[in-house]
């Protein structure tokens, strides 16, 4: 675990990850601006490490109602305006971009930050990017897992020789600046299915697992197939972390989250996805046994420390701001979450 | 509501024709609703690549946002080689999993041979369950001997047409009530 910046005899990490959506307030239906969003994200970080969190993200989208495509540039700001707080993508779309231009850009992100930055690379779930980039989206496979790899070798590797089928090839290169100490921590993002969760095991790296809703017994499998493709390719999973992500919202009682965060979540789907969230799938969200962390503070510590025993996970990580949630209501939760639910956690999860 | 008449093939005239006589029911008897047919004949349509249904463009981009805006679909297919039409299904294929989810569909089927009767049942209503659905059960069977000349001249399939379009309409109200209370009772 110690190569990946994470300590287990803390406790659980706690995390905040944003896609950086850039949606109208579906109750007012004003929008903010691009901008507005942008210093928004920053501030939300900032927030963030001064309540305590572990850990925080940012998404890249290339496509209508996303501010955030530059996800790197922002990460950079958010770098300068923290202190402890460690940051990373959410994801980085390793599939239309060039490892070696990632790999300097959050080298260089490692370097201004102190040693906190991190990569999460992703297929994106939306392929736009593809056509805007160049990119043929029959090669969506091939492409990522090639240039995952690469990625993977740049960072392990001070001097670079690989040839592929998407990229020319690398001879004798050094990819400069290297992070902090030498490497930094790259995660493989997974869609909650076991099919990417078992490529990410058989890679050996670490697994960012995201969950829209549902039991969490359903994305345990997906963690198992995760630890056994490890353990079967000759990897330790107790030295591998899994990280899970998904909606969040803390409010005084459950009633009044689900009342504050439906239409955000529904009207965000809507736009984004091109279908909403069916309200009585939302409902079940409360549920103790639902992986959705929503309810109050009380219920999502005991939901968190239920998924913690079942998954056995290093990192969660909180979404709470899709859909144009004014920003009023992401600096309470995030004073409930510094407040009430880290110290509880961490209480429970620490060795100590 | 909006509903929206899909017309299911490329080749022939006959389910067109069913169509129409269907959309001009709809209208007729219930001027509220706001019908729109696609003749999928009328309409260049790609192949199913997988990517989010708000990512096609042109005449795919057009046909499937339409659909997906629809509070029912009343499907129009003939029957070829003993199953649905290409053309149907890769309309299925564009769409997202959950793409009937709140929605009402219903079908008529034209075909050169009665033993083609239970192709749609056997074929098309597991299509429709998985899609999410709500399936109006009893479907609109023609056969050749039903048309003379680019018309239907039995009556008896004008009256089930007529029967199909008002449980389509009447269904749609039904299952939309009952969501809206149900949903008021969730508070939030």
């Amino acid at each position: 675990m110690e190569k990946y910046r994470i300590d287990q005899s803390k406790g659980l990490e706690f995390g905040i990850y944003t896609l950086g959506d850039h949606l109208p307030n579906p109750l007012t239906g004003e929008r903010i601006s691009a901008e507005q969003r942008i210093r928004e994200i920053i501030e939300y970080a900032k927030l963030a490490d001064q309540a305590g969190i572990d850990f925080f993200s940012v998404g890249e989208s290339h496509q209508e109602f996303f501010a955030t495509q530059a996800h790197a540039v922002v990460l950079s700001a958010i770098a300068q305006a923290t202190e402890k707080i460690k940051i990373a993508s959410s994801s980085t779309i390793i599939s239309t971009s060039d490892p070696v231009r990632v790999f300097e850009n959050f080298a260089t992100l490692d370097l201004i930050s102190g040693g906190r930055a991190e990569i999460v690379a992703g297929r994106a779930s939306r392929i736009g990017l593809f056509d805007l980039l160049g990119y043929s989206v029959r090669d969506y496979e091939g492409l990522f897992e090639e240039k995952f790899d690469l990625l993977l070798k740049i960072n392990e590797e001070e001097v670079v020789n690989w040839s592929g089928e998407f990229r020319a090839p690398l001879r004798n290169a050094e990819v400069l600046p290297r992070p902090q100490n030498g490497s930094m921590p790259i995660w493989r993002a997974v869609g909650g299915s076991p099919a990417s969760a078992i490529k990410a095991g058989n890679a050996g790296v670490p697994m960012f697992m995201a969950h829209l809703g549902g039991p969490a017994t359903i994305f345990k499998r997906t963690v198992d197939a995760y630890r056994d493709a490890a353990q079967n390719s000759g990897f330790d999973p107790s030295e591998l972390p899994v990280a899970t992500a998904g909606f969040f919202y803390a409010a005084e009682t459950s009633q009044q989250a689900l009342k504050d965060m439906y239409p955000h979540i529904n009207e965000g789907m809507k736009r984004t996805n091109g279908q909403g969230f069916p309200k009585q799938h939302f409902a079940q969200g409360v549920d103790p046994h639902n992986v959705m962390n929503i309810g109050s503070p009380q219920e999502i510590i005991e939901k968190i420390l239920y998924q913690h025993e079942l998954f056995g996970h290093q990192r969660y990580i909180a979404q709470i701001d899709f859909g144009g949630v004014p920003f009023e209501r992401l600096m309470k939760n995030i004073e409930l979450i510094g407040t009430e639910i880290l110290p509880a956690i961490k209480k429970y999860t620490a060795n100590n | 509501m909006k509903i929206v008449g899909l017309s299911g093939s490329k080749v022939g005239s006959k389910t067109r024709i069913a169509m129409d006589y269907s959309v001009k029911s709809l209208t007729e008897k219930f001027p509220n609703t706001e019908a729109t047919l696609i003749d999928l004949a009328e309409y260049d349509v790609q192949f199913s690549d997988g990517r989010n249904y708000l990512d096609y463009v042109g005449d795919t981009g057009y046909v499937v946002k339409t659909i997906m805006e629809a509070d029912a679909i009343i499907i129009g297919t003939p029957i070829f080689q003993a199953s649905i039409p290409a053309t149907l299904k890769n309309i299925f294929d564009l769409l997202p999993v959950n793409a009937f989810r709140d929605k009402v569909v219903s079908m008529l089927v034209t075909a050169g041979s009665s033993k083609h009767y239970l192709i749609a049942e056997q074929q098309l209503k597991p299509i429709l369950a998985y899609m999410k659905a709500q399936i109006v059960q009893t479907y609109v069977f023609i056969e050749e001997t039903d048309f003379y000349q680019k018309e239907i001249t039995n009556d008896d399939v004008l009256f089930r047409i007529d029967r199909l379009v008002e449980d389509t309409v009447v269904l749609t109200e039904t299952f939309t009530k009952i969501r809206e209370v149900k949903e008021a009772e969730y508070n939030f």
